[in-house]
């Protein structure tokens, strides 16, 4: 696991870049965390710089959406899913565990 | 009028038109959806037509709009057919090919074309860029071309000038207003973005009106008022776009500078909606109906317009407009709403380093932002101007 930072280094509406070996990007939406790549599937942008609206995020270049749940493009021009990856909270700090290509949890 | 088999007829189909089809199945309507397109070509994203594609770095299937989620939507495609008109009463829409798709609703999404020169018909070399068969053209004449001559500065002859360059192009780029961009984004920084110009080599005459393009079967020189005469091996004539509405002169629908709708897409025939380029949509915050041209507003109208036609209510406009452009490298970011008079300054970088944020002020209050190369801090700006603007009702 990929230590983040502390859950209050990272306030409600906020997100942050992860250095991996695919960089991840982590959000905290309303007090829940989630964790994509925050590379977008349509132009290189990175997600974590986007606009947070609920559950979604907007890359901040080009406007596609991705949904932070799932990875699924919410809104074009991408049209490749990005992958999602699990976050855990543990004693006030906020970790990643990358998802391997294969699709499953490393 | 009831019938057996509801059905929406859309026409037009690029992402205005695709958009629309989409929010209607999201609000479970499960009716026969049609959408009409002149062009052959399944939806596909035109801002990349000015950039990657152009370049040759974007394929065709890099800009196709559709996803394979698409085929649940059960879209009936009618394209490579072209809109004639529209029967009010018989709430039919005829196509060139003699046929008519009847509908209990109509999506007008037919968009905008790009505005010609005046005598430039019938001259090899000289285009315009809208399409994508527009885009193909443009790309196979750059390839084998040295000198490009783009007529107009505004946002796609900007995007044009920079990836000709890119390609190694010696460009010219003539303007008839004293300062490129000025309207979108104010003389100051309509000059700041149109230094990117010289930044990158290419020349920018600005205040130089065009008075004819010279050549026999292909151009071979543009003509300036001043009498200057800068040679071309390619022309682009980048000076606006019209609304697609001809089609619609006798079909009830009231026009003025596009369809004339209210604040939710309907237009004054019940049961039509109008979305995107071609629609001039009521602004409360402007006081008049505005016709936007932005890839966003094609994306977000739809939401709007769908709920309409169903008899819901759906979201309203969105309260800050936003559009991009990519030049030469840089990303260009705007949001909210500019008039003449508002205050701007740099708030974050600065404009000489061509990475900077500038706010723009109306009587003390923040109105829009303006971001060069700032992606992160645009971002947060952008939110902070929708919190600041209060959301039309």
């Amino acid at each position: 696991m990929i230590p983040v930072c502390p859950t209050t280094a990272l306030p409600p509406g906020e997100a942050i870049r992860v250095e991996a070996e695919e960089p991840i990007a982590v959000f905290n939406v309303d007090g829940d965390f989630y964790a994509i790549d925050d590379t977008c599937t349509h132009q290189d942008a990175s997600l974590a710089d986007g606009w947070l609206d609920g559950c979604a995020v907007e890359c901040p270049l080009h406007a596609s959406c991705f949904d932070l749940r799932t990875g699924k493009v919410s809104g074009p021009p991408a049209k490749t899913p990005v992958r999602t990856h699990r976050v855990v909270v543990r004693d006030g700090m906020v970790y990643v565990q990358p998802r391997t290509a294969a699709g499953c949890d490393a | 009028m009831r019938r057996v088999s509801p059905a929406v007829a859309v026409v037009g189909a690029s992402l205005a038109g695709l958009s629309t089809a989409r929010a209607l199945r999201n609000r479970s309507y499960d009716g026969r959806i049609v959408v009409v397109g002149d062009e052959v070509h399944a939806p596909y994203d035109r801002p990349p037509l000015s950039k990657e594609f152009l370049a040759g770095a974007a394929s065709r299937d890099d800009i196709t709009l559709t996803t394979p989620d698409d085929a649940d939507l059960g879209i009936e495609w009618r394209l490579g057919t072209r809109a004639v008109g529209l029967d009010r009463s018989g709430r039919a829409v005829l196509l060139a090919d003699g046929g008519e798709v009847r509908a209990d609703g109509v999506v007008l999404a037919t968009g905008a074309r790009a505005r010609r020169l005046p005598g430039s018909g019938g001259l090899g070399g000289v285009h315009v860029l809208r399409s994508l068969d527009d885009a193909i053209a443009l790309r196979q004449d750059l390839a084998v071309a040295g000198r490009l001559v783009v007529i107009g500065a505004g946002f796609i002859g900007a995007e044009v000038a920079a990836t000709a360059r890119g390609l190694g192009l010696d460009v010219t780029v003539v303007e008839a207003q004293p300062i490129p961009l000025a309207g979108p984004l104010g003389a100051d920084m309509g000059a700041v973005c149109a230094g990117l110009h010289a930044d990158h080599g290419t020349r920018l005459l600005v205040g130089t009106g065009v008075a004819g393009l010279v050549g026999t079967d292909s151009v071979e020189a543009v003509e300036l008022t001043d009498g200057t005469r800068l040679a071309a091996d390619v022309v682009v004539v980048g000076i606006g776009a019209v609304p697609n509405t001809e089609w619609l002169a006798d079909s009830g629908v009231t026009l003025g500078g596009g369809v004339l709708t209210d604040a939710r897409g309907a237009t004054d025939v019940p049961g039509v909606v109008a979305v995107g380029d071609c629609a001039a949509t009521w602004s409360e915050s402007a006081g008049r109906h505005v016709r936007a041209e932005h890839w966003t507003n094609a994306l977000e109208q739809p939401a709007t317009a769908a709920a309409t036609l169903l008899g819901a209510r759906g979201p309203g406009p969105a309260p800050a407009p936003y559009f991009w452009s990519d030049q030469y490298g840089a990303r260009i970011q705007f949001a909210g709403s500019r008039r003449d008079g508002d205050v701007v300054r740099v708030v974050e970088g600065s404009c000489a380093d061509r990475s900077f944020l500038a706010l723009y002020e109306r009587d003390g209050l923040p109105v829009a932002i303006l971001g060069m190369n700032q992606p992160r801090l645009f971002t947060r700006w952008r939110r902070q101007l929708r919190s600041a603007v209060p959301a039309a009702s």
